[in-house]
């Protein structure tokens, strides 16, 4: 797919960042507020698969070297090796914990294992779609 | 408010089948698709509607919604998200395989 | 003992690592890594045996399904110590002949990931306490079997036997986990222990003798007895060593060990006596009846095989008369039949063993096995010529072999049973007995006397074999000569074998017994002019006499009676099925995707809609509904009309664009309904789906108009308006009548047990993160399924792999 439209690419450049930030946003405030793995995840890869309907294939590329098969893969890793990490501390599979760090820039902050979960949801989610999305487009 | 959703899951449900009897498969999938659109506003209702605040605790409401139908639905959406699309490409891969997308035309091979 | 469990999986981690250093060092030398597990096994198991013969047995438990009574533990006794140095002592030796018997050509890295595979189940079955896990190693043991038989899976005759073992030994196993389950129903235990004690209270339950039975079945199965024995000469198509290993000395034996185990639990009934005793001496005598028409060697073997485990069976059912009789002075010579079996048991995976062996150096060598083209290789091959007379010998039951004292043992335990008067043994019953042991034993002379005279002495004829006939290499014949010593060196010290190993193990049979003067007799080759000794003469005496006639008398087996036949019989009985179950199959199975999705609404209607129909369970209350604004019937509305609108759509651009009017409806219900996560991901979803859509649209061709009679369409309206309707009214009653308060209210202390402020985040990401775990794996899945889906395409020629 090639589509050549100045307009279009200018635009996207700019908004695929606008969603990008949303979707970090999103995941990161899920603990408190409407997010989490699965939206931050699906906001991302949205971005993503603007980026490629807007430019080609080999152009993303260029800029994104990931395999995002193994993204998702680590997603998968990371959501259930964090359930593992409960079971060597003792605790039963999948037990998330939490507590406050003083960090620099962001002051008291909590940080917890869910979040390393979630991360792993997320990579899953954005791993997947993309994978979909770019299976089906390259197979011409 | 409640039963006028059910009445409408009830439509979808009608709808979802009926394509799900054809023969082209790209309504089968439309009618999976429509299904679990179905299935999620039934959840829905199964939690009562309306009732108390959204299931936020910062918004230190008397009351919340029923959360865990909520739960639920966001699994389920992404779990239909992905058989919708794992279906599309079979049809797709089906349709490139065999140049046809009826069912009653793909049925078994021949010297079965 | 923790380290004892671990010894179960260490084989199985071995053969996890096994392909990988198989791809590094593609030679036999391989072989010598995989020899170090079973050997160091076996080291670290005889380094308990002092204990163990001190009477000290080791548990170790490690939670597993608590909740469910399935537990992982070991336990180690005086039985499973036996068992257990069989497994480790005798797979170094196979292994160790493996490495010189199996060509490089070989897929080695195969074969010994099954054979440590069968090791680890092995292992498994006599360690475990618990039933249920004894019955998943028992069912695993036979999938390596499987594998292992079907080792040169391009011969058809390999295919056919290993099916045939898996289909007689996994049914057999079926079976005896019923009976495991009863025996759970009526103990409430899966521990092995537990059930032994307690299982005198529940003797009169009816499920008893049905429990027994299947558990029965389950031993007889896989210790190929009369009838279930036709698997085992069609295994022999295994490789050598894994007939030795797998179909003489340790698959085959669990069936035994199985009996051993459970004879405390059901011994003291009169229909186990019967069973085991009536089942084991016909299998002994019909194997030892068709081991002599055999001129393959190693289906004679197997015959043999068979044959011999029937002995040993047998006597296991002799010796449980001790435990009707109860404990007394008089009963403790019963519990001898017992010991002799043990001892056989030790005995014949020696002997068959190395003969199993000779057997694979001879085809090894030669390139046959059929004994019509063998003859004179003694002078050629020695070594193996002594071997073959020491293992044949020793299953003839003469001196100075240990297969002599086992079966002087035997005959005097089979005589003993003629002074029991508890089972009503009327005066013919006991001595028929001793009669078929006898004639068996006869024929079982016979044929070992074939194995030695008719391979190695008469008339070389170098013409008709393959090769040009020579001494194998040393290092196939150290592990045969191993055994060969433990031959003879049994014959001398008995009783070292006697207390060290028997009497322990003795104790785990006889529980009640423990301690009692004469359970571990004094095992002497001279018991003076008796009884047994006198029979053995005779068994000598008649059998060369019918060895050397033996041509004269060959023709009764071509007899009408001896032709009928169980193989067939089984392999009718396998057409039969395929054939009935194809045909039923057939009836139903159309082939149309719309003829199953039919069946599955039809059972839903008639189930769902039927049973709420028949309880009559309609009540609808709608008073406690929310109450509506016009906005909201507006949606509802749309929706109902957009999804009728998608029947009638003249294009899929219309059907999927009205499909995209469905879900943005919802997400704004979401959001009406206060759900905002809901409302959010809704709304992604809707657009990477309809981009999905339209992305596959553009290969997939247009949608013609459904061309469908009009009585069709009429039946499919029909039924999705009877599902529709079922589903409706269903919610509706549900939601009228609520018999439960709902478990939502714990989840609204997010805060407090999970730490987060989003009640629907903190479900997803703690309460039930199990869920959102797998369904990540679920998501993966699926998308390595498109990814495969498009990218794997068949070559071609790829597209005939089944033949």
């Amino acid at each position: 797919m090639k589509i050549n439209d100045v307009i279009l690419q200018t635009v996207t450049k700019i908004v695929v960042f606008i969603i990008l930030t949303f979707g970090v946003e999103l995941f990161l405030s899920g603990h408190y507020n409407p997010g989490g793995g699965f939206i931050g995840g699906l906001v991302l890869s949205s971005a993503f698969v603007l980026l490629y309907l807007v430019f080609d294939i080999e152009t993303v590329h260029k800029g994104i070297p990931f395999d995002f098969k193994k993204v998702a893969a680590f997603g998968v890793l990371l959501a259930v090796g964090t359930g593992l990490g409960s079971v060597l501390f003792g605790a039963s599979f999948l037990t998330q914990t939490a507590s406050y760090f003083n960090l620099p820039v962001f002051g008291a902050t909590e940080l917890s294992t869910v979040m390393l979960f979630e991360a792993g949801v997320a990579l899953t989610v954005v791993g997947v779609v993309v994978t979909i999305i770019l299976s089906i487009s390259e197979d011409v | 408010m409640e039963t006028l959703i059910t009445i409408l899951v009830g439509v979808l449900v009608t709808v979802a089948v009926y394509l799900l009897l054809s023969k082209s498969l790209v309504r089968v999938i439309l009618g999976t698709a429509i299904l679990s659109h179905a299935v999620h506003l039934l959840l829905m209702t199964m939690g009562r509607l309306k009732k108390g605040a959204v299931p936020l605790l910062g918004e230190n409401a008397e009351s919340y919604t029923d959360a865990l139908p909520q739960a639920l639905i966001l699994t389920a959406i992404v779990i239909s998200f992905a058989v919708t699309s794992f279906l599309l490409v079979l049809a797709y891969r089906t349709y490139k395989e065999t140049g046809s997308d009826n069912l009653d035309a793909l049925r078994g091979f021949k010297d079965e | 003992m923790l380290a004892i469990t671990i010894a179960i999986f260490i084989p199985f981690l071995a053969a996890l690592l096994v392909p990988f250093i198989y791809k590094r060092v593609q030679s036999r030398s391989i072989g010598w890594f995989v020899m170090s597990v079973p050997l160091a096994l076996f080291i670290y198991l005889a380094s308990f045996i002092p204990a163990v013969a001190g009477g000290k047995t080791y548990i170790h438990t490690i939670k597993w399904i608590d909740s469910a009574g399935i537990n992982f533990t070991t336990y180690l006794d005086g039985l499973s110590m036996i068992f257990g140095l069989l497994i480790t002592g005798v797979g170094s030796l196979v292994i160790l002949y493996s490495i010189y018997y199996l060509s490089e050509r070989e897929a080695l890295g195969r074969f010994y990931v099954y054979l440590l595979m069968f090791m680890g189940s092995m292992l498994g079955v006599i360690l475990s306490d618990n039933i249920m896990v004894l019955y998943v190693f028992w069912e695993l043991t036979s999938i390596s079997s499987f594998l292992l038989i079907a080792f040169w899976y391009h011969r058809k005759k390999s295919r056919y036997g290993a099916q045939k073992s898996m289909l007689i030994t996994v049914s057999g196993g079926v079976g005896m986990l019923a009976g495991f389950i009863m025996l759970y129903t009526m103990t409430g235990s899966y521990s092995v222990r537990e059930i032994i004690e307690t299982i005198g209270q529940y003797t009169n339950e009816s499920l008893f003798l049905p429990a027994m039975l299947l558990v029965l079945l389950g031993a007889f199965t896989k210790s190929a007895q009369f009838p279930f024995h036709i698997w085992l000469p069609d295994a022999m198509e295994a490789p050598t060593p894994v007939s030795a290993y797998l179909h003489s000395a340790t698959m085959v034996k669990a069936g035994i060990y199985l009996v051993a185990r459970f004879t405390p639990v059901f011994g003291g009934e009169a229909v186990w006596f019967y069973t085991v005793t009536g089942v084991g001496i016909f299998t002994l005598f019909w194997g030892s009846v068709n081991a002599v028409r055999q001129t393959d060697l190693k289906a004679l073997l197997a015959y043999s095989t068979i044959s011999q485990l029937g002995l040993i069976m047998s006597l296991f059912g002799l010796g449980s008369a001790a435990l009707n009789e109860g404990y007394s002075a008089d009963s403790v010579i019963y519990t001898q039949a017992t010991f002799a079996a043990l001892f056989h048991l030790i005995n014949h995976s020696t002997f068959k063993g190395a003969l199993f062996m000779v057997v694979g150096i001879v085809d090894h060598q030669v390139g046959t096995r059929d004994i019509r083209r063998l003859g004179g290789l003694m002078t050629l091959m020695p070594v193996t010529f002594t071997i073959a007379v020491i293992g044949s010998f020793s299953m003839a039951g003469l001196p100075p072999f240990n297969g002599f004292l086992s079966k002087e043992m035997f005959f005097e335990s089979v005589l003993n049973v003629r002074n029991l008067d508890i089972f009503a043994m009327g005066p013919l019953m006991g001595s028929l007995l001793p009669v078929v042991a006898w004639v068996a034993s006869v024929l079982t002379f016979v044929y070992s006397m074939i194995i030695v005279f008719q391979t190695f002495l008469g008339k070389h004829q170098p013409d008709r074999l393959d090769r040009k006939a020579f001494e194998a290499p040393v290092g196939m014949l150290i592990a045969p000569s191993i055994l060969a010593l433990f031959v003879v060196g049994i014959f001398f010290f008995p009783n070292v074998v006697g207390t060290y190993l028997l009497g322990p193990a003795m104790t785990a049979v006889y529980p009640p017994f423990e301690g009692a003067e004469g359970l571990v007799p004094h095992i002497a080759a001279w018991h003076g002019f008796n009884a047994p000794i006198m029979m053995t003469i005779g068994v000598i005496a008649v059998g060369a006499l019918l060895y050397i006639y033996l041509r004269y008398w060959r023709g009764i087996y071509s007899l009408a009676p001896m032709r009928w036949n169980l193989d067939s019989m089984y392999n009718g009985l396998l057409t039969q099925t395929e054939k009935t179950s194809s045909f039923l199959t057939r009836t139903y199975m159309t082939g149309y995707l719309r003829d199953y999705l039919v069946y599955i609404f039809v059972f839903f209607i008639l189930t769902v809609g039927g049973g709420l129909l028949w309880t009559g369970g309609f009540s609808i209350d709608l008073s406690n509904d929310a109450p509506m604004t016009i906005s909201e019937y507006i949606i509802i509305f749309v929706m109902m009309g957009a999804s009728i609108a998608i029947i009638f759509a003249k294009s899929r651009m219309t059907a999927i664009l009205l499909n995209g009017v469905l879900g943005y409806s919802i997400a704004i219900l979401f959001v009406v309904f206060r759900a905002p996560d809901l409302a959010l991901t809704q709304i992604i979803v809707e657009t990477v789906t309809t981009a999905l859509f339209l992305l596959c649209f553009y290969f997939l061709p247009e949608w013609s108009k459904e061309k469908s009679t009009r009585s069709l369409k009429v039946f499919k309206g029909i039924i999705a308006i009877s599902v529709g309707t079922v589903v409706t009214v269903l919610a509706l009653v549900v939601q009228g009548n609520k018999m439960f308060e709902s478990i939502s209210v714990y989840f609204e202390n997010a805060y407090e047990l999970a730490g987060g402020k989003n009640i629907v985040n903190t479900i997803l990401g703690d309460f039930r993160a199990f869920d959102t775990m797998l369904e990540v794996v679920v998501l993966f899945i699926a998308g390595i399924g498109v990814f495969t889906l498009i990218k794997l395409k068949a070559g071609k020629g790829d597209e005939d792999v089944e033949d």
